[in-house]
């Protein structure tokens, strides 16, 4: 048995030191390792929002040249736009919101195989109410040296909300797509203060996402939510920014809670694609791959000292385009709540640090179970399908071949990327979300039976 | 043609060689000085209504502001060609060392990939404009000849003809972007599919009017020149040639000039709707980059769709005088 063990190991460590050894044979050649892009011309979309800047980033510093890359890059109307773009074809890739390759993998809207290679940033959102709103919900916001204490949980708002059933009227807010980071994260906030946004039930045909709701969510594209508002059409809505700012300094309204107070770096926007994209191009994908990575590391590089340029680059019409001061405000370290009520906020945007790029797999099974919270996904399922699910969308091995070529010729060291050569593609548990229920992404059925508010096990609408 | 006689020049010349001076000078007052009594009035209710509309956006623009930001814009528009210039630079080296790794690689020179400047976008809107109502003109003119031609024809197409007469071309635009995707499937295609959606639809919209004008043209030919070609015994074809294109040519033209004022209208309304490259495209993304420049951004497009529009309609209307046989109606 022992001699067995043994043997076994031994073997092992010599296919290993063969793999190793051949491995860096290839790139003992260099930076050649990897074969030109197939594709050279692309067209990438986004939404305008601050955290498309790995894009902008990739496209004026070059990084996508340097990979032989001949990149567009084209602003998109909205979220759904942009997500059929993809699916057929008028577009290569897209800065995508995470929850968008996952429901088109398991089919939840337009069914089309999606994937990620890359995650491009952590937090960047926020919630914002009206002024009216604010002025209703303040008096029971706790108060510390004459600031409002934050996080401001939504308890604050449940007595309006409720005034507003009182008189019979339906209390309105906005988010930009019904599988967004914002509709999970405004819900979270929502149900974290005792109200109910509302279930979907796409089994019955009802994808509006109101049944049983005290607040009814509707979407609107992002750089429309201060204009929405300041119609009356909605009372509040979470967005990404600049449009949080904006209404800041429009003087429309007031961000009560960025996403980073609802869960401590939250997975945020992912690059998506076509997974017979990749089939077809593969070193074409790596290579977008390592242009962002770059990106992502220049963003972030040495205290944030570049984010001033880029705040710059992305106040360009053709990108964002809000005014210089608006994006900057998020952007360089601070956030705007209420009117002069400025703090800082190091890490409101995070788009390489902490692994921000890297893809996890418990990431993108949060969002499912956000899924079946909600009833997008409207029967029980296995902790197992979750898993499948996940490694479907989720492609760390691509990011991971990025990475290697980065490292092969010297952009990087290994130890830049420390998630990259030593995680199961799990997270851990983590236990920084603002109601305290720990997530454990290997067993998610757990987990939302843990929810307060939320569909549980098999509990079908 | 001679330059002496356009209306433009034609005064100033006779005032110059001292022709009916105090006639000339009438003439000149009323064709240059009262347009511009007109525009200076109207500068003048636009700043005064601009600085009492306030916006979250800040101020609604003024002339000045407007031409600031026209300034501005075609700084940008060299600065990008500053961009451009490098970036033809950078693949040529680049193309130069692939080549000298290996000979027989395949080299492609690349169209510049920054963003249209918004003179690239004002001659996109123009191209599209023009490729959809021309392709329209071909298809609406012979169907027009047809059923002016023969009364069973147009009682025939003419309910069609009314159905889809009053249907905005925009509630067109879903449909031509789903046909158009599922259609026009190419590796390497030669328009681009944004390019075909906004000029399908402006073609949608163009062969109404151009139809209907032309049939009734068609059906104004006078019964003594049908009489004339019964008693020559012309064949079809040289009868069509001979005697009813040339008297139905000044109705076509009426025709193709409306069509062409509201395709240019339709084409605006499409590229915002669609987000199609053009000058529609520019006013919707400066709408939602929601800058203090925006609005004096979008008030220079709003001025430039209106002056375009405008020699569209010129260009139109010398053709129609030109085809029109009787030169003392008042075409205007």
């Amino acid at each position: 048995m022992s001699i067995n063990t043994g043997r076994r190991t031994f073997l092992k460590t010599t296919a290993l030191a063969v793999s190793v050894a051949m491995g860096s044979l290839a790139y003992a050649a260099g930076a050649y390792a990897l074969g030109d892009p197939e594709k050279e011309d692309l067209k990438f979309g986004f939404i305008k929002l601050t955290d498309m800047a790995p894009l902008a980033i990739a496209y004026e510093n070059g990084y996508f040249e340097d990979e032989g890359l001949y990149v567009q890059l084209e602003a998109q109307a909205n979220w759904k736009v942009l997500l059929d773009r993809v699916i057929d074809g008028q577009l290569d890739g897209a800065h995508m919101l995470a929850g968008q390759p996952i429901a088109a993998t398991i089919g939840y809207g337009t069914k089309a195989p999606v994937i990620t290679p890359i995650s491009m940033d952590l937090n960047g959102n926020a919630i914002t109410v009206s002024n009216k709103t604010w002025k209703a919900m303040k008096p029971n916001v706790e108060m510390e040296g004459g600031k409002p204490k934050h996080p401001i949980s939504a308890a604050a708002l449940k007595p309006v909300v409720e005034s507003y059933k009182d008189e019979g009227k339906a209390f309105k807010m906005g988010m930009v797509f019904p599988v967004s980071t914002h509709n999970y994260e405004l819900r979270y906030w929502l149900a974290a203060g005792g109200l109910n946004p509302g279930y979907y039930a796409p089994h019955k045909g009802d994808s509006s996402g109101t049944l049983d709701a005290d607040v009814l969510l509707s979407v609107t594209p992002p750089p429309q939510m201060p204009a929405t508002m300041e119609a009356g059409t909605i009372e509040g809505y979470c967005v990404g920014e600049p449009w949080n700012q904006q209404a800041v300094f429009k003087g429309i309204g007031v961000p009560v809670i960025s996403d980073n107070s609802i869960q401590k770096n939250n997975p945020e926007k992912v690059f998506g694609l076509r997974e017979d994209f990749y089939e077809k191009y593969p070193n074409t994908t790596i290579r977008v791959v390592k242009a962002m990575i770059r990106a992502a590391h220049w963003l972030d590089a040495e205290n944030n000292k570049n984010r001033p340029a880029a705040v710059k680059i992305l106040s360009k019409p053709n990108y964002v385009g809000a005014d210089y001061k608006v994006i900057a405000n998020s952007m360089t370290g601070t956030f705007e709540y209420e009117k002069g009520d400025k703090r800082s906020e190091p890490d409101f945007n995070v788009f390489f640090r902490y692994n921000a790029t890297y893809p996890y797999y418990s990431d993108a099974i949060w969002y499912m179970t956000q899924m079946r919270r909600w009833g997008q996904i409207s029967e029980q399922k296995s902790d197992d399908w979750y898993k499948d699910m996940a490694k479907k969308v989720y492609r760390p091995d691509i990011y991971k071949q990025a990475v290697d070529e980065l490292v092969a010729d010297g952009t990087f060291k290994k130890s830049d990327f420390a998630a990259v050569y030593d995680t199961d593609g799990f997270r851990g548990v983590q236990d920084d979300f603002m109601d305290g229920i720990p997530y454990d992404g290997s067993k998610p059925n757990d987990y939302i039976d843990s929810m307060k508010i939320g569909l549980k096990a098999d509990k079908q609408l | 043609m001679n330059p002496l006689k356009w209306g433009l020049i034609e005064p100033f010349y006779k005032l110059a060689i001292g022709e009916d001076r105090q006639g000339q000078v009438n003439t000149i007052i009323k064709m240059v000085g009262l347009p511009l009594v007109g525009i200076f009035f109207f500068l003048m209710l636009w700043q005064a209504a601009a600085v009492n509309i306030n916006t979250s956006l800040g101020q609604f623009p003024g002339p000045v502001q407007t031409y600031e930001q026209f300034v501005s814009l075609q700084e940008e528009a060299q600065a990008e060609a500053v961009k451009e210039h490098k970036f033809y630079e950078r693949q040529e080296e680049r193309n130069a060392r692939k080549l000298e790794k290996n000979p027989e690689a395949e080299i492609k020179v690349r169209e510049y990939t920054g963003p249209p400047t918004f003179f690239e976008q004002i001659w996109r809107s123009l191209v599209t404009v023009m490729s959809g109502f021309i392709l329209a003109s071909i298809i609406a003119i012979p169907i027009g000849i047809v059923i002016g031609l023969s009364s069973n024809a147009y009682s025939a197409v003419n309910p069609l003809i009314q159905i889809f007469k009053p249907v905005s071309p925009l509630a067109w635009l879903p449909l031509v972007t789903m046909v158009v995707s599922a259609v026009y499937v190419t590796d390497d295609p030669t328009f681009d599919k944004a390019f075909l959606n906004s000029m399908f639809t402006v073609l949608l919209c163009c062969l109404w009017p151009t139809i209907i004008n032309t049939a009734a043209g068609v059906a104004t030919v006078t019964q003594d020149l049908k009489n004339v070609s019964q008693v020559l015994s012309l064949n079809w074809w040289t009868h069509v040639r001979k005697i009813v294109l040339p008297c139905s040519i000044p109705m076509m033209f009426t025709g193709l000039r409306i069509s062409l004022g509201i395709a240019w209208m339709v084409l605006i309304a499409a590229e915002m709707l669609a987000q199609n490259p053009g000058l529609g495209k520019f006013v919707w993304d400066e709408f939602q980059n929601g800058s203090s420049d925006s609005l004096g951004r979008i008030m220079v497009a709003v001025i430039v769709i209106g002056i375009v529009g405008f020699f569209l309609d010129r260009g139109m209307l010398i053709l129609q005088k030109a085809v029109s046989w009787d030169k003392s109606s008042d075409i205007r």
